[in-house]
C-alpha cells in the first residue's frame, strides 16, 4: 500500500496519464480519505477544534498565497497581512454599504487585495531583494496608517461590524456553520496553487526566483510574470482576509499588523519555501503553537490571568523566533522536506536510501 | 518664520538621533552585506543591561555604559558566530528571516526575564534647553546630536585610520581579496557585528533615557529605514545626511501636517525614493552578474 508514498512505478503511456493528478488507485484512495476526514471532522470534535480549524482554514490560504510569492517567485514579501486588510476591508464595505451576497463579497476582497498587490509590485522591476522587502515594509505601515485614519470608510480603530453571510435564509453565524463555507475554500485554494505549478505561469515563477536575468534571456516577461506572482498572492491573502471579516465579524486594523506578516513567513519558513504541501503544513504547525504555548504558560504561570497573557506574549515571540532560526539553521526546506524523508523511506522500507 | 526656524532646530535636532540608530545598520550592512533587522531589539537589549548594572547593581553610570559595551560587543560577534556565519551563500531570504527572527527571541527573551513594564532610564543628558540665539531647543535632543554626532564621526574615523578599520572596509569590498593580503575576514566580521551592537546599545541607553524603557523599544528602529534608504545602506556620511532630512521632515510634517502623520512619513519617504532612485541617494548601485 503506498497512500501517501512518491509516485513509484507509473509509467504514462501518453500525455493525458503523463498529466493525471490522480495517477493511481492508491493516491485516488489517499484524496478521497483526506476529504472524507474534512468533512466528517466538525462532527465529530469539540467546538473548539472546529474553531481552530476555521482559523486554521483561513491561515493556510493566505499563507499559501505567501508561498507563491516568496517561496515560488522569490520576491521577499513582509507585507503580506496588509493584503489580508485590504480584502477584509473591501469584503465588510461590499457587504455593508453595497449590500453584496458573501459569493459576491468574498472575491471583492480577493480582487481588490490583487490591485494592491498588483500596485506594491510595480516598482518591483527595478527594485529587488532587500529593497524590495523594505518597500513592501513601507506599504505594510502605509495600509495600517490609512486603515487607522481614514475613519470614514474604514471606521478607524474601533473597526467595522460585519453581518453573517447567508445561504438560503441559513445564517452564517456559528464555527461549525462557517466551516462549510471555510474548509472548501481552503482546498479549492490549496488545489489551484498546486496545480498552478504544472502551468506555463507557474514554470515561469520558479524561473523568475532562480535567476531573474536568466529568466528573462529564455523569454519570460518579467514585468508580467513578477505581477502575476504579486497579484495572485495578493488574491490568496485578499481571500483569506475576506474569510476573516465574516469569521471574527469585525474587520479592525490590529488584526493586520507587523506581527501577522512575520507570522505568516515564520509559517513558510517552518513548513518549507515553496511547496504547497509545506504551506499548509506549516500554517498548521504555526496555529497550533501558540495554543499548545498557553497551556504551557498557563501552567507555569498559574492561575494569574494578566500575568500569564503577558507572559505568553513574551513567550509566543521567544518561541516564533527560536522556530525560525532554528529551522534555517537545520532545516531550511522545512517541514516539507521532513514528510517528504519520511515518505521516501516509508516507501522503500525495508531497505534504505 | 520663527516658528518655521524653531521646528527646524528641533527636527535636525531630532536627526542626530536617528542617524545614531541608523549607525548600526549601516556598519553591518557594510561589513558584511546582511540588512539586520534584529538592530532595533540589541537597541533594546542594551539598554536593559545598562538598566540592570545600573540600578539593580547600583554602579556609577559610567561603569554601567562601559559594562553594556562590553556586553554588546560580545553579543554581537557571538550573534555573527552562531547564526549568520552558517547562513553564509544562503539566499538573501534566509538571511533577512534570520536576524528577524534574532530579533523575535531576543524581544521575547527580554519580555520573560525584564518583564513588560516601563522603566526609566536615569537621566543622563541635561535637561536644561539650549538657546541657540533666541530659539530654545530641548536639552536632551540637543546633547543627544552632539553625542550622536561624536560617535558617527568616530566611527568615520575609524574606518578612515585605524588598521582595523581599512580591514574591514577590504573585507567589504572583496572577501577573496581580503584573504589574499591576510586579512582575517571571519574575526573582521564578528568584530563588524560587535561593534554596530555596541553603537546599538548606546543608541538605545540614550533613547531609553529620552523616552521609557519597554522591550518594544526596538520597534522605533523600523522608522530608522527612511534614514537608511535616504542616506544609502552603504554610507556612513549618508547616515547623518538621511537623519537631518527625515527629522527635519518629520518635525515638518508634525508641525504642519498634524502629529498622527509623523509616524507614516517616514514609509511615504520610503516608498518615494525607492521609486525614484531605487538604490537610496547616496547609496552604491549593485552591479549584477548573470
Amino acid at each position: 500500500m503506498n497512500l501517501i508514498g512518491p509516485r513509484i512505478g507509473v509509467a504514462p503511456g501518453d500525455y493525458v496519464q503523463a498529466a493525471a493528478w490522480l495517477d493511481s488507485g492508491e493516491r485516488r484512495l489517499g484524496l478521497a480519505l483526506l476529504g472524507g476526514a474534512l468533512i466528517a471532522f466538525p462532527f465529530v470534535v469539540s467546538e473548539y477544534l472546529v474553531f481552530m480549524a476555521c482559523v486554521a482554514g483561513m491561515a493556510v490560504v493566505s499563507i499559501v498565497g505567501l508561498n507563491i510569492l516568496t517561496g515560488y517567485t522569490g520576491l521577499l514579501s513582509i507585507g503580506h497581512a496588509a493584503f489580508n486588510g485590504i480584502g477584509a476591508y473591501a469584503c465588510a464595505i461590499a457587504a455593508a454599504k453595497f449590500g453584496a451576497p458573501f459569493w459576491i463579497a468574498i472575491p471583492a476582497g480577493g480582487l481588490a487585495a490583487a490591485a494592491a498587490g498588483v500596485l506594491v509590485g510595480l516598482p518591483s522591476l527595478r527594485i529587488k531583494g532587500l529593497y524590495l522587502a523594505i518597500a513592501t515594509l513601507a506599504a505594510q505601515y502605509m495600509f495600517l496608517f490609512v486603515a487607522q485614519h481614514w475613519e470614514s470608510v474604514t471606521g478607524g480603530d474601533r473597526g467595522f461590524q460585519v453581518t453573517p453571510a447567508s445561504v438560503a435564509g441559513v445564517r452564517l453565524d456559528s464555527d461549525f456553520r462557517l466551516y462549510w463555507l471555510i474548509m472548501p475554500v481552503t482546498v479549492l485554494m490549496c488545489a489551484a496553487a498546486a496545480n498552478l505549478f504544472r502551468t506555463r505561469v507557474g514554470r515561469a515563477f520558479i524561473a523568475v526566483r532562480e535567476r531573474d536575468y536568466s529568466a528573462e534571456v529564455l523569454g519570460i516577461d518579467l514585468l508580467r510574470t513578477k505581477l502575476a506572482a504579486f497579484a495572485i498572492a495578493s488574491f490568496y491573502a485578499g481571500i483569506a482576509g475576506a474569510l476573516m471579516a465574516y469569521f471574527f465579524k469585525v474587520v479592525n486594523p490590529e488584526q493586520y499588523t507587523f506581527t501577522a506578516s512575520i507570522f505568516q513567513l515564520t509559517a513558510i519558513i517552518v513548513g518549507g519555501l515553496g511547496s504547497v504541501l509545506g504551506s499548509v503544513l506549516g500554517a498548521l504547525f504555526m496555529v497550533a503553537v501558540p495554543e499548545l504555548l498557553k497551556v504551557a504558560v498557563s501552567a507555569f504561570a498559574g492561575a494569574d490571568q494578566a500575568k500569564s497573557a503577558i507572559m505568553l506574549a513574551s513567550a509566543r515571540e521567544l518561541v516564533f523566533g527560536l522556530l525560525i532560526v532554528g529551522f534555517l539553521l537545520f532545516e531550511p526546506f522545512g517541514l516539507a522536506e521532513i514528510v517528504r524523508r519520511a515518505r521516501a523511506a516509508l516507501t522503500l522500507w525495508p531497505f534504505r536510501t | 518664520m520663527n516658528l518655521f526656524i524653531e521646528y527646524s532646530l528641533v527636527g535636525l535636532a531630532a536627526g542626530g538621533m536617528y542617524a545614531l540608530m541608523a549607525l548600526g545598520f549601516v556598519l553591518v550592512f557594510k561589513g558584511t552585506g546582511v540588512f539586520n533587522f534584529a538592530q532595533g531589539e540589541l537597541m533594546m537589549l542594551g539598554a536593559y543591561v545598562f538598566l540592570t548594572v545600573n540600578q539593580l547593581a547600583g554602579l556609577h553610570w559610567s561603569i554601567a555604559l562601559a559594562a553594556t559595551a562590553v556586553f554588546a560587543l560580545a553579543a554581537g560577534a557571538f550573534v555573527e558566530r552562531a547564526i549568520l556565519r552558517a547562513l553564509a551563500g544562503q539566499p538573501l531570504l534566509s538571511v533577512v528571516m534570520a536576524t528577524v527572527g534574532l530579533g523575535l527571541v531576543l524581544k521575547g527573551a527580554v519580555g520573560l526575564i525584564w518583564g513588560q513594564e516601563q522603566r526609566t532610564l536615569p537621566g543622563l543628558l541635561p535637561r536644561a534647553p539650549v538657546f541657540i540665539g533666541e530659539f530654545l531647543i530641548p536639552g536632551n535632543a540637543f546633547w543627544s546630536f552632539v553625542i550622536s554626532m561624536a560617535v558617527v564621526g568616530a566611527c568615520l574615523a575609524w574606518f578612515r585610520f585605524t588598521r582595523s578599520g581599512v580591514a574591514m572596509r577590504a573585507a567589504a569590498s572583496s572577501q577573496v581579496n581580503a584573504y589574499a593580503v591576510g586579512i582575517n575576514v571571519p574575526r573582521i566580521s564578528a568584530l563588524t557585528w560587535g561593534l554596530a551592537a555596541a553603537v546599538g546599545g548606546f543608541a538605545g541607553v540614550l533613547l531609553a533615557a529620552i523616552n521609557n524603557l519597554t522591550p518594544h523599544l526596538g520597534d522605533l528602529a523600523l522608522s530608522v529605514l527612511a534614514v537608511l534608504i535616504v542616506g544609502g545602506l552603504d554610507s556612513l556620511a549618508g547616515v547623518i545626511v538621511g537623519g537631518l532630512v527625515i527629522g527635519w521632515l518629520q518635525s515638518m510634517t508634525g508641525a504642519y501636517l498634524g502629529g498622527q502623520y509623523r509616524e507614516v512619513m517616514p514609509f511615504v519617504v520610503v516608498l518615494a525614493v525607492l521609486l525614484v532612485r531605487p538604490h537610496g541617494l547616496f547609496g552604491r548601485k549593485e552591479i549584477e552578474r548573470i
